[in-house]
């Protein structure tokens, strides 16, 4: 109990970390977003704007050993478990030096070593393999728990329900972390879902424990996510975590947003959780500013890094294919 | 020499594996008290237990799927499709998941998961549970793929399987499982990529998968009272397939007829007839033949089924054509 007391009771110092990561992926995918526009980045890329204190609550009550899968909105989880954004941004520019060694892209982001089993394209595709690492801790008594971050659109798909059904039916050692975000792509959650506002209703179809948490609040988030994280790690059961967080940018970098009000925009800035957060802990001007530089020379540390990364030989594109 | 069924054959490569290994356990639809829709599982549950034997709820995705988990942990699962028309229900896990973990982490990640699953016609199922799909498999960087034609190599190859770092399906045939053969006096792992020549001749080479193998040397039979030495060869493994084997084959008999239960019309078998050309195409001395099912869905009543899947006579008549005698 003395640990899990420790863990919960969040000192300002530890708050203040957590802002200084949020304010790092915020800055980092303004970045991501203005290299993109800039026509520096290949490909297909998400940010997750808006859902810092979701990712960091998640990711900061996690221990080592705990692996996760993420989907295509996954610099945030990334960089929260430790990943170098460094290694980051230069996947971002398809580098070697990249964490998936340019094999993978943002959508695809890999780092074994920090317990990341990759980031997934396809809506719903990663969280059976959850399930699957969820029950090797288990078979092999392991105080290990794999974590499936998704959003509120996964749980339209097969694959979220086959998972929670059988995770619950073989009480793995899973966490199901639904990122509510209010939008499938354009499709808002009414349009989507019947228990949009409610998302947890999903888990009691399955007899699953769930708790349900603000996520703009990451105290909130933190304290709730480590709650799960005993849970499921005592052996007790998969924890559905339900966190109602706000996607405040587009599906995609360049998306026109055509599909949504100015009002509806204006609500998502009163959301931000990093305002927030900064207005809890009072943070003075002179002490914002100091974070702020201090991101900064990371993020530009990280692209002139990337920029200086090793293109793959095109023939490399053969390797890796099998073990 | 021992003989087992092909069905025992695949269980005891099974339980060979099972024994040695914790890490090596089984999930599947109905495979453990019932011991498998096709009986192949049968025993296991009451030898390894619930835990290592697992029952599934009727969820494909969820079962790939997790095997996928498991083993990016190190384990070693072995999951049974019940019929590989089920496979297309978890194909998004095996095409986007499975097969491409390992690529899309730049090599941090191995996923040694079996998928074995059997299919065939002869049986009047009608249309959704008796195709052969194994060309939808083999078109998948990342994936290994098998089928084996007889117990000792269902036996060899699947402990193969089990013990390999990538994600292999592992294709049965449900008209096999009770055939009998000579298996290995304790299981020798066969391994994966190397083709098989079942029966040396020197006029034709027949290339031919699962029971096309032993259609292929019933027409073999027939073929010689008549005085043509056909030769019968085996892939065993589709993906990596052995060309050197088959090219070796077909330089040294001229004539080649490719033969599988599968539709013919951009089936396994055209890749191999494109290989046979890049490769052998001035040893040649007739026409590559495909021998497979007609262009249509299996039908139930057993006259069509029949008349759709390719028997002896057809792989006979497509020698036939190869020596000019058609």
């Amino acid at each position: 109990m003395a640990k899990v007391e420790k863990k919960r009771a969040l000192s300002d110092d530890r708050l203040r970390d957590f802002l200084r990561e949020m304010l790092l992926i915020r800055r980092f995918e303004e970045k991501v977003e203005e290299r993109f526009r800039a026509g520096e980045l290949p490909g297909f890329l998400h940010v997750a704007i808006g859902q810092e204190a979701a990712e960091v609550g998640v990711c900061a009550a996690m221990e080592d050993g705990d692996v996760f899968g993420s989907t295509h909105r996954a610099h945030g989880h990334t960089l929260a478990r430790g990943t170098h954004p460094n290694a980051l941004m230069a996947e971002l520019y398809g580098k070697i030096e990249g964490c998936s060694h340019g094999y993978g892209g943002s959508m695809h982001l890999y780092d074994v070593e920090r317990g990341n089993l990759g980031a997934n394209a396809v809506v719903g595709g990663g969280l059976p393999s959850l399930v699957g690492a969820g029950l090797a801790f288990k078979l092999r008594d392991e105080p290990r728990v794999a974590v499936a971050f998704f959003g509120d659109g996964a749980t339209n798909t097969g694959t979220f329900h086959e998972s929670l059904n059988l995770a619950q039916l073989w009480q793995t050692k899973t966490l199901f972390v639904c990122e509510n975000n209010e939008w499938a792509e354009s499709t808002p959650g009414w349009q989507h879902s019947p228990v949009f506002d409610d998302m947890s209703k999903r888990a009691l179809a399955y007899d699953m424990h769930s708790i349900k948490v603000d996520g703009q609040d990451v105290e909130k988030v933190y304290a709730k996510a480590s709650e799960a994280l005993d849970y499921v790690r005592s052996g007790a059961g998969p924890v559905f975590l339900d966190v109602e967080t706000y996607r405040m940018h587009g599906h995609y970098i360049g998306d026109p947003q055509v599909y949504r009000s100015k009002e509806d925009r204006d609500e998502a800035a009163e959301r931000d959780p990093i305002v927030r957060l900064r207005e809890k802990l009072q943070v003075s001007s002179e002490d914002w500013q100091t974070l702020e530089d201090e991101v900064h020379g990371i993020v530009e540390g990280a692209v002139e890094f990337a920029k200086n990364g090793t293109d793959p030989q095109p023939e490399d594109a053969l390797k890796n294919v099998y073990a | 020499m021992p003989e087992l069924s092909y069905r025992e054959a695949v269980r005891d490569a099974l339980a060979t594996a099972m024994r040695a290994d914790e890490d090596v356990f089984l999930m599947g639809e109905d495979i453990a008290e019932m011991g498998g829709s096709m009986g192949v599982t049968q025993g296991l549950y009451e030898e390894f237990g619930s835990e290592r034997v697992r029952n599934t709820p009727i969820s494909e995705m969820a079962i790939v799927g997790a095997g996928i988990g498991a083993a990016m942990q190190g384990m070693r699962p072995v999951v049974e499709i019940m019929y590989e028309d089920f496979l297309t229900l978890s194909l998004e896990q095996i095409v986007n998941q499975a097969a491409k973990h390992r690529y899309m982490s730049g090599g941090q990640i191995k996923v040694p998961l079996t998928i074995r699953t059997q299919g065939g016609a002869g049986w009047s199922p009608g249309a959704q549970h008796a195709q052969q799909l194994e060309a939808w498999l083999v078109h998948i960087p990342g994936l290994k793929v098998v089928y084996a034609a007889s117990p000792a190599d269902a036996r060899g190859l699947l402990y193969s399987a089990i013990y390999d770092d990538n994600p292999v399906i592992f294709f049965e045939h449900r008209l096999l499982y009770p055939v009998k053969g000579d298996v290995p006096e304790t299981l020798e792992p066969i391994p994966l990529g190397k083709a098989r020549v079942v029966r040396e001749g020197t006029d034709v080479t027949v290339i031919a998968t699962g029971p096309l193998v032993h259609r292929a040397l019933e027409a073999a039979r027939v073929a010689g009272a008549e005085g043509i030495s056909v030769e019968v060869v085996d892939p065993r493994t589709l993906q990596p397939l052995d060309t050197d084997t088959l090219v070796d084959s077909v330089k040294k008999t001229n004539r080649a007829v490719v033969a599988h239960e599968a539709v013919t019309r951009m089936g396994f078998g055209a890749e191999v007839a494109a290989v046979l050309q890049e490769k052998a195409f001035d040893w040649l001395d007739a026409p590559i033949e495909r021998v497979g099912a007609k262009f249509a869905p299996l039908a139930f009543a057993p006259a069509m089924e029949q008349f759709v899947v390719p028997q002896p006579a057809d792989v006979l008549a497509a020698i036939g054509k190869t020596l000019g005698r058609a």
